[in-house]
């Protein structure tokens, strides 16, 4: 395994209280802008995840972006602004789980960096950072989850999106699980590492280049043979989605979550509804 | 120095202290560095050189031969013919520049008749130099050449063949045994005027990022190395 | 060299629509970074030594003005000569009248990034002197009047048919009147002009990839072996080189080399390393009479003690642009000056101002694949961020970016309106029509819909509005 990886996994681990019951119970889902708005179900397949892991799940009504849009374009003051409430959102909760390395990160990596100047809320979002998780890193390394009882009939690729492998070394955990379940058969892409050209308003600022990305990575999709592509943020697979059907592709994209909770059968990303959910 | 480069110096060195935020360092801290630099500390140890000597050796010579170096491993008396055979088995004219080193007078070359050699620093025309070297490095398979009246630099890099003869006793482990040694020679404080060290022959991968030996240096480089 | 940075998007558009830059840049995006891993993973103590790396160079940046002074003694006292550049055109003046100094007509120059930084070149020829460029992507770009598009592979955006072409038109007046087609014959040929100019130059001209404090050296690393001749070969040798190269010892000259050529091609050693330590000595055969470093700042020093520090511990691997996807994407002559990739990112407007090079640290996903191979571990989408942030500071961000900004952060800092508006922004969606599942052009997204279809929500309202009904 590469060193970041164990790093990041020993660190992980670490986060976790021992004593005879170690798994933090009362988890606080981080929605996440796109999941809320585009694709509820990844916060539903989320929530069943963890309730099957035996966690309690709530969402703070008061959540709101976790502030990369002006994180990224260097809007700091609006960024501590969005922190503080994030922060203030989620206190008192044993974990804060995200179904994205992107806010994931943003909540476990970026947000103590933001207060230099404020010991006091440093120390409240040094203490988020520390219960913070992305889901398939939560599921596997602090949970210990090692199967899921799901079904999904096909061959699928899995794309590691950029914030989650390298900042919260997520790679193997989804894999672990996707491996338990049943009709499902992974195909590896060549590149599966390299970025797709999602990057949040980078993909609307620099279209073309971001076009030139996400069209090598729906080649190196083509390339794998999987019917479907899978990854952990829902950006990246809405840019991939929206490239491959643009493209006339048959592949179908979901959210990893979607098939280790058994929803793999809902209209994939972009594919028109059959009915309303019940 | 003129009044304006010194004004340059104060310049650039006043700046750096400005944006450290300190004057010149002193005290404790330049008493640290001065230590710092009179024992130098050494880095993580490559442990796949950690060897005894003859496996040093065979390390030596297999990474030099991944590197497309040709390697030849013989006794102290077969080091001419050596040379000579390598020449003849390359279609390649028994004749020389050679470096005008002690280190060299060690080998029989009046016994190989056909072998003409010149003594002396490499010329445009040199077809083939002959070196001795420093050392070798066990770690990457490495010659190290220091300059000097016994090795000119020329001969390292004019000729499109070079053949470097090099005893399995002055085969180590990695750079810090080549430093050591170094010291040791010619000085704390006073290296030769050129070091080169040498990894296979010249190369270069500028055009459609493929290998192609022989840019500027050396196309052709053989390794005699002499049992000890 | 005269800077483009400022048309970045026009750049970007001419390297999408270059086939012979998209096929090299296919080439380079497996090659590079494919070798790089298997030399990283043949050797175990690769990412402690990377540790070390970091390490010696923040020691030296810490204590740079203590090694400058100490690198500059030892060369005195071996009989060099050091001599002081705060700005690009002190350096330039610098060389030009050693080089007069010594008559000379044709400098032999081995690439140096220091060098197209100050804009050597040109000055050179301005006063008389031809320049010619040894490495062999340097002499090639050199022939076409093109400036390199990369670090350590300058003409890594042509196809050998291009070389060949270019060798045709300018070797034909010595006599090579045959186009050439394979790539070992094109160096050959090279080899074979460029032995007759090192001969004749009068100054070799190199850069340093480190200066050694403890001996006064520099060093220099090619594969070539162009940089040896350049400093062997005439009678006077000028290095060129920056204070941000200074180290303190050849022990940590040691660890640098493992991470460098590894990082930069995944060679285990480059063929070359060489250690250069003042003039001939009386006894020697051969060697420069004469040896001058010339220390260039160029606004370095300034950069010290800054959030952007972490950049003077590049060595100018190249691994960040390598690996990067955007620099993939588009190419080195795109950024518009003389670094390109993740380094220039964060270099180039420190250089020429972030007025001029704005778009360089944006366009960046923050995918963070240069951090995790850079050989001394800079936090490259770190520095970036930091760019964007003194551009907002400064108001150089785009209006149109700066206004939407402005209205998403007025509502992203109110939850409750939030949660309204998202839920109305959910059904105004899904009045564009659902029935497709996904929309092919949507107003005030065509930077998506242009290249992309965009996925419509999904039926039955936000998460937070379903899980409301749900649970309470």
């Amino acid at each position: 395994m590469h060193p970041i990886f164990a790093t990041a996994i020993l660190a992980t681990v670490s986060k976790s209280p021992s004593g005879p019951n170690p798994r933090p119970r009362r988890v606080g889902l981080f929605v996440t802008c796109l999941v809320d708005l585009f694709r509820p179900s990844v916060g539903f397949a989320a929530v069943k995840l963890l309730e099957d892991a035996g966690c309690t799940v709530e969402v703070p009504p008061l959540q709101v972006c976790c502030g990369q849009p002006a994180y990224n374009s260097g809007d700091r003051a609006t960024t501590r602004a969005i922190a503080v409430q994030v922060i203030a959102a989620f206190e008192g909760y044993d974990a804060v789980v995200a179904p994205s390395g992107s806010c994931g990160g943003m909540l476990s990596h970026h947000y103590p960096g933001l207060f230099e100047d404020d010991p006091a809320m440093k120390a409240r979002a040094e203490s988020l950072a520390g219960r913070s998780y992305e889901l398939m890193a939560f599921l596997v390394d602090v949970l210990g989850v090692e199967t899921v009882a799901a079904r999904y009939d096909g061959t699928v690729t899995y794309h590691d999106s950029c914030s989650g492998l390298r900042e919260l070394g997520v790679k193997d955990q989804p894999r672990r699980l996707l491996g338990t379940v049943q009709g499902l058969a992974v195909r590896e892409m060549k590149t599966p590492e390299v970025c797709c050209g999602f990057g949040g308003t980078f993909c609307v600022k620099y279209p073309e280049i971001s076009n030139a990305m996400v069209g090598e990575k729906s080649a190196d999709i083509a390339a794998s043979g999987a019917g479907t592509l899978l990854a952990g943020d829902l950006g990246c697979l809405m840019n991939m989605a929206g490239k491959l059907q643009r493209e006339g592709s048959p592949v179908r994209v979901r959210h990893v979550a979607e098939v280790l909770a058994g929803m793999g059968d809902l209209p994939a990303i972009g594919e028109p509804e059959r009915g309303e959910p019940g | 120095m003129s009044e304006s480069s010194a004004t340059a110096r104060s310049q650039i060195l006043n700046g750096i202290r400005r944006s450290l935020r300190r004057g010149e360092i002193s005290g404790d801290q330049r008493q640290a560095v001065e230590a710092r630099l009179a024992r130098p500390p050494l880095g993580p140890t490559v442990a796949r050189a950690q060897l005894a000597q003859p496996e040093k050796v065979a390390l030596f010579c297999q990474w030099a031969e991944t590197n497309n170096a040709t390697v030849a491993r013989v006794a102290v008396p077969d080091v001419a013919a050596e040379v000579v055979s390598f020449l003849a088995r390359n279609n390649l004219p028994a004749r020389a520049a050679m470096a005008p080193s002690p280190q060299l007078a060690d080998y029989d070359w009046d016994s190989q008749k056909m072998l003409s050699l010149r003594r002396g620093r490499g010329e445009a025309a040199d077809q083939v130099s002959i070196t001795g070297a420093f050392a070798g490095i066990a770690e990457t398979g490495t010659l190290v050449m220091a300059s000097g009246p016994e090795h000119p630099v020329t001969l390292n890099l004019l000729p499109d063949t070079h053949i470097v003869v090099v005893r399995e006793a002055d085969i180590v482990s990695g750079y810090e045994d080549v430093w050591t040694l170094l010291r040791e020679r010619y000085g704390k404080d006073r290296m030769p005027r050129t070091v080169n060290t040498l990894t296979g022959p010249s190369r270069t991968g500028d055009i459609e990022q493929a290998m192609e030996l022989g840019a500027h240096g050396p196309r052709r480089m053989h390794i005699v190395v002499v049992r000890t | 060299m005269e800077s483009t940075a400022r048309d970045f998007n026009d750049n970007v558009d001419h390297a999408l629509a270059d086939p012979n830059l998209q096929d090299s840049l296919a080439k380079l995006k497996v090659g590079f970074s494919e070798r790089r891993r298997q030399a990283a993973e043949r050797l175990p103590e690769f990412e402690a030594l990377r540790d070390r790396a970091r390490d010696i160079k923040n020691h030296a940046l810490a204590n740079l003005d203590f090694y400058l002074e100490e690198f500059e003694r030892k060369v005195l006292a071996l009989g060099g000569h050091v001599h002081w550049a705060p700005t690009a055109a002190d350096a330039r003046r610098i060389i030009g009248e050693l080089c007069q100094s010594m008559g000379a007509r044709t400098v032999a120059k081995s690439k140096s990034m220091v060098a197209e930084e100050i804009a050597l070149n040109e000055h050179l020829e301005a006063i008389g002197i031809a320049p010619i460029e040894t490495d062999l992507g340097e002499y090639i770009i050199q022939l076409r009047h093109e400036p390199p598009s990369h670090i350590i592979a300058p003409a890594v955006h042509l196809t050998k048919d291009q070389v060949a072409d270019t060798f045709l038109e300018h070797h034909a007046k010595l006599g090579f009147t045959k186009r050439l087609t394979e790539r070992n014959d094109l160096v050959a040929e090279a080899r074979y002009v460029l032995r007759q100019k090192f001969l004749d130059a009068d100054v070799g001209l190199t850069g340093a990839n480190f200066l050694v404090a403890e001996t006064g050296s520099s060093m220099l690393i090619t594969n070539e072996g162009n940089a040896d001749l350049s400093n062997t070969l005439p009678r006077m040798h000028i290095v060129l080189a920056s204070i941000e190269k200074v180290i303190p010892t050849l022990e940590d000259a040691a660890v640098l080399l493992r991470v460098l050529a590894r990082s930069a091609t995944g060679q285990e050693s480059s063929a070359y390393t060489t250690l250069n330590t003042g003039p001939k000595r009386p006894e020697d055969l051969d060697g420069p009479e004469h040896y001058h470093v010339v220390i260039l700042d160029n606004g370095r020093s300034a950069v010290l003690g800054t959030e952007m520090q972490d950049i003077l511990r590049c060595i100018r691997c190249g691994a960040c642009m390598n690996h990067c996807p955007v620099y993939g994407a588009i190419g080195g002559h795109a950024y518009g000056w003389v670094y390109p990739g993740p380094l220039g990112a964060v270099l180039t407007p420190q250089l020429i101002g972030v007025e001029e090079a704005g778009n360089l640290p944006n366009a960046s996903t923050f995918c963070g694949r240069c951090e995790s191979v850079c050989p001394v571990r800079i936090p490259l989408p770190k520095l970036m961020r930091h760019w964007r942030e003194r551009e907002f500071e400064r108001h150089l961000t785009p209006v149109a970016v700066r206004q939407g900004l402005a209205l998403w952060s007025f509502v992203a800092r109110r939850p409750r309106l939030y949660r309204g508006l998202t839920g109305l922004a959910n059904r105004v969606l899904a009045l564009f029509g659902r029935a497709e599942g996904r929309y092919r052009a949507m107003p005030l997204a065509g930077g998506w819909t242009r290249f992309r279809d965009l996925p419509a929500p999904q039926a039955g309202g936000t998460f937070h509005a379903q899980w409301k009904k749900k649970r309470s």
